[in-house]
């Protein structure tokens, strides 16, 4: 080990941290990530990216039951469960390849171990990794960013075993398909397996105990998201509270408060949030704190201990890989004294579902817009109006989109149906340009397009709209 | 041919005006020499005239239509033997106008009373550029980079979003930094306290308590140039007491004595003795630039008028080569034509000391703005009876108080302060400005 001072120790090498220390390279800094396992982080490895590749493996499969319809017969169908898990895991390593390969090729130095936050050395700050046989580095730098990301949230008295009762990192690399499942919480993560192994053909039962699916998104958006669902043929439970969820060997049973009877399956995935990885870092000798498992920062992911920042799921929702990539390059700038560095804006962070039907948001809910006291101007547009969603096959869903009746501010746009989550960058980027409902509707949307339905939305919040 | 006729420029420095008022319509015959239009500069109303003979074919910008750019097509005149029906508006009008706000009264004149035959005025006065006028933010024709939202905001709480400084990429104005502006109240165009709703969420109590009146031109450049020079000048004040009684004597006889149509006012004597008082105190009669200071050689002395909607400064050019029937006639000339809108933008722009008198409205004393890029202005208040103290007794004499404040870059407070004393000197020995 020859380099040990640096200008910027990154910890972690996800999509926050990696991004992070790309950024510090970018800006002539002398970067360090160390990573105690996969670089790329949950999102590539156990997240984002191989849940993905399952998504598409569903997709797949879904659309060759609609393949009748467009006068396409398909023989005998069978689903090799082995290769398709295996594609997933290929995809992971090939994108943590990538991100070893980028780090290279901008000098970051990568130190494989765990570290822990040592004390002052002058200006410095000392991080000691230990490695693997247990091998010590200590290392020093002006700052230190901590990007350790989160970990499946556990509930108390459940245990998961891994076998039948799951958390995403077991869910999404399954030897054989159960006939049954239950999963608990139906949040991003819970609506995507659902999806996935509803597609599958394995029987789902999704409980939520919210009033409704994707309860953090807008509630016209979850209520078309969860008819879809059931349509389908997956059972969902909603203002259901899990009792307890106990394995039974070669099955589980989940028990609820209330009078919702218990349901019986053969494995059950927790999905029911996650929880900070801000222990064994040493942070109990820094001013650093700590609250809820998630490290408080700033606007400019800075800690209460000058020299040390928090960026992505260690700090706290939504946790989201584009939001700690987005952290981690503002935290670097703002460390380099860059004017362009800002703040991310308030409901500046996009999420993305991808279960069937997509669903996809940035901004406020109606009934939080209400609530923050905006009288709103609210436009819709069902893709049963759109000519390519027609002609795709895949026409069901909704645009709504939200104004402030007095700015013009696109205060939020959610959508549920056909690849939405390639959509919503459209309504990032006005938001970001602060457009208001006349610059989006001066705006050419390309016919056919899905996106069409996009621009309708926004000339019906003004009473515009042509196809409905 | 038709001829098209192009927003003029007034001054060197003029890149956008507001065309206030059209004195023809489309179908009028014109002759050179014909006053079509009034111009409204930030600074005056000027008239335009034809050029060529014709029929006007066109008006391409309406009246009323603001920050109108100096080439701008703005009428279109069908010569002798050409139909004018057939001509239309130029395609590509360089002209945007960003709105068209109502066509600004012709400014009109006070009545005529004894305090308006002074031509004296508020404590503000109104721009006088030696160098060409700092730009208003980025106002003045220059493309402002602002995002819609920030526009709009800024737009419905009434503010020139051209004075808000922009925090995002290459100096965009965003949202927040609107929303900031409004927040500290600084650029707000107008005070109501609809602006302030914006920010805190509380509407106006009583709906239609305010309104939002438009600003305009010479408003705005008000409002910078004097902000500019509070933010930018370490002002300091020094004042003194004038006995009067002699000077207004001195008046009465010279006004008895003087040929028909001429009356020196107090004004004019008090512009003469700061001229002359500049001549004696030289170093007072400077500019601060930055790495230079500017040393005039003459006393250009603006005076400050009060003309509808705000004021102005002609300048007395080299007042202390002009006897005080010249400044008289100068002064009355001045002011007469600066409430009528009617100067030329030379005429106002320049000088070296600024005069500004209340004392018709029976102000004591009081301070003013300096005018920048000058370094001092003389504040002058009403000349009133007073006891004083003469030789140990006590006695009655008319008092004139006045206020010098400087720019402290240029002008130090002991050279204003024999600069004052200079002042005091030739107001109270009257016989002495004369020489």
């Amino acid at each position: 080990m020859s380099e040990t001072q640096f200008d910027i120790i990154v910890i972690g090498g996800g999509p926050g941290g990696y991004v992070a220390a790309i950024r510090a390279a970018q800006l002539g800094m002398k970067a360090c990530v160390v990573e105690r396992e996969n670089l790329g982080g949950v999102c590539l490895n156990w997240g984002c990216i191989p849940t993905k590749a399952l998504l598409r493996a569903a997709e797949l499969r879904h659309s060759i039951d609609e393949m009748k319809d467009f006068g396409i017969s398909v023989g005998e169908v069978s689903i090799n469960l082995g290769k398709v898990v295996k594609r997933s895991r290929k995809v992971a390593e090939r994108l943590s390849m990538g991100v070893k390969h980028l780090l290279k090729k901008n000098k970051v130095t990568v130190i494989e171990g765990a570290a822990k936050i040592g004390p002052k050395a002058g200006a410095l700050r000392v991080v000691n990794v230990t490695g693997s046989g247990a091998s010590q580095t200590s290392l020093q730098a002006k700052h230190v960013i901590i990007a350790t990301g989160a970990r499946a949230r556990a509930l108390p008295g459940i245990e998961a075993d891994g076998k039948t009762i799951l958390t995403y990192r077991e869910a999404m690399v399954p030897a054989d398909m159960p006939k049954s499942i239950v999963i608990i919480g139906s949040g991003a993560i819970g609506s995507e397996f659902a999806s996935f192994y509803h597609d599958m053909g394995v029987k789902v039962t999704l409980v939520e105990a919210m009033d409704r699916i994707l309860p953090v998104e807008d509630a016209e958006i979850s209520e078309i998201a969860q008819k879809a669902f059931v349509k389908r043929g997956i059972e969902v439970l909603t203002s259901v509270r899990l009792a307890s969820l106990k394995s039974t060997g070669k099955g589980v049973t989940a028990t609820f408060e209330g009078d919702q009877a218990p349901v019986t399956a053969d494995r059950a995935i927790l999905a029911v949030g996650i929880s900070g990885n801000s222990e064994n870092l040493g942070l109990e000798t820094t001013k650093v704190k700590v609250e809820r498992g998630h490290i408080v920062t700033n606007q400019w992911a800075a800690t209460d201990e000058a020299g040390i920042y928090a960026i992505g799921d260690v700090t706290g929702p939504p946790w989201l890989a584009h939001k700690a990539s987005h952290e981690g390059i503002l935290c670097v700038e703002k460390i380099a004294g860059l004017d362009s560095a800002h703040p991310i804006g308030d409901g500046a962070v996009p999420g993305c579902t991808y279960c069937r039907p997509q669903v996809a948001s940035v901004g406020l809910t109606e009934e939080a817009a209400k609530a923050a006291g905006h009288k709103v101007k609210v436009g819709r547009f069902p893709f049963i109006g759109n000519g390519k969603a027609i002609a795709m096959g895949d026409d069901q869903g909704l645009i709504k989109t939200i104004f402030d009746q007095k700015t013009g501010e696109l205060l939020g746009a959610h959508m549920v149906g056909p690849e939405v989550t390639e959509l919503i960058q459209g309504y990032a980027i006005a938001r970001t340009l602060e457009a208001t409902e006349a610059e989006l509707m001066q705006t050419i949307f390309p016919h056919p397009t899905l996106s069409e339905a996009m621009h309708e939305s926004v000339l019906d919040a003004y009473d515009r709209a042509i196809h409905m | 041919m038709s001829i098209e006729i192009k927003m003029p420029a007034l001054s060197p420095t003029m890149e956008t005006g507001t065309l206030g008022k059209w004195n023809v319509k489309v179908g009028d015959e014109v002759r050179s020499g014909d006053v079509i239009a009034e111009i409204e500069t930030d600074k005056a109303t000027m008239e335009v005239e034809a050029v060529d003979e014709g029929v006007i074919a066109v008006i391409a910008i309406e009246a009323g239509s603001e920050n109108v750019p100096v080439g701008a097509v703005i009428a279109v005149l069908a010569e002798e033997g050409e139909d004018a029906a057939t001509i239309t508006a130029p395609l590509a009008a360089p002209a945007t106008p960003a709105s068209a706000a109502p066509a600004p009264q012709a400014p009109q004149a006070p009545q005529a009373s004894e305090a308006a035959s002074t031509p004296v005025a508020a404590s503000a006065p109104a721009p006088a550029a030696s160098t060409p006028a700092p730009a208003v933010g980025q106002s003045r024709g220059e493309r402002v980079f602002a995002t819609p939202l920030a526009r709009r905001i800024a737009h419905d709480a009434g503010l020139d979003i051209a004075g808000v400084t922009g925090s995002g990429p290459y100096g965009r104005i965003l949202r927040h930094d609107v929303e900031t502006a409004l927040a500290s109240g600084s650029s707000l165009s107008s005070g109501s306290g609809q602006q302030m709703g914006v920010m805190t969420g509380v509407m106006a109590a009583v709906q239609g308590a305010s309104e939002l009146v438009p600003n305009s031109q010479m408003r705005k450049t008000i409002a910078a140039r004097l902000q500019q020079s509070k933010q930018e000048a370490p002002h300091f004040y020094l004042t003194v007491d004038c006995e009067i009684d002699v000077l207004l004597a001195a008046r009465k006889s010279m006004n008895e004595l003087a040929p028909d149509g001429v009356k020196i006012s107090v004004n004019d004597l008090v512009i003469r003795a700061a001229a002359m008082a500049l001549m004696k105190v030289p170093e007072a009669n400077a500019s601060w630039e930055g790495d230079n200071t500017r040393l005039f050689s003459h006393a250009d002395i603006s005076m400050a008028v009060a003309i509808d909607g705000g004021l102005i400064t002609p300048v007395i050019w080299a007042a202390e080569q002009k006897g005080l029937a010249e400044i008289s006639a100068v002064s009355r000339d001045l002011a007469t034509r600066a409430r009528d809108g009617k100067l030329d933008p030379s005429e106002y722009t320049g000088g070296s000391f600024t005069i500004s008198n209340l004392g018709m409205f029976g102000v004591r004393e009081f301070a003013a703005v300096i005018n920048p890029p000058q370094g001092a202005i003389l504040a002058v208040g009403a000349g009133e009876q007073r006891p004083v103290v003469k030789d140990g007794a006590l006695a009655v004499a008319t008092v004139m108080t006045v206020t010098l404040s400087a720019d402290h870059r240029a002008v130090d407070g002991a050279v204003g302060a024999r600069w004052l004393q200079a002042f005091k000197g030739f107001v109270e020995n009257p016989v002495t400005m004369l020489l």
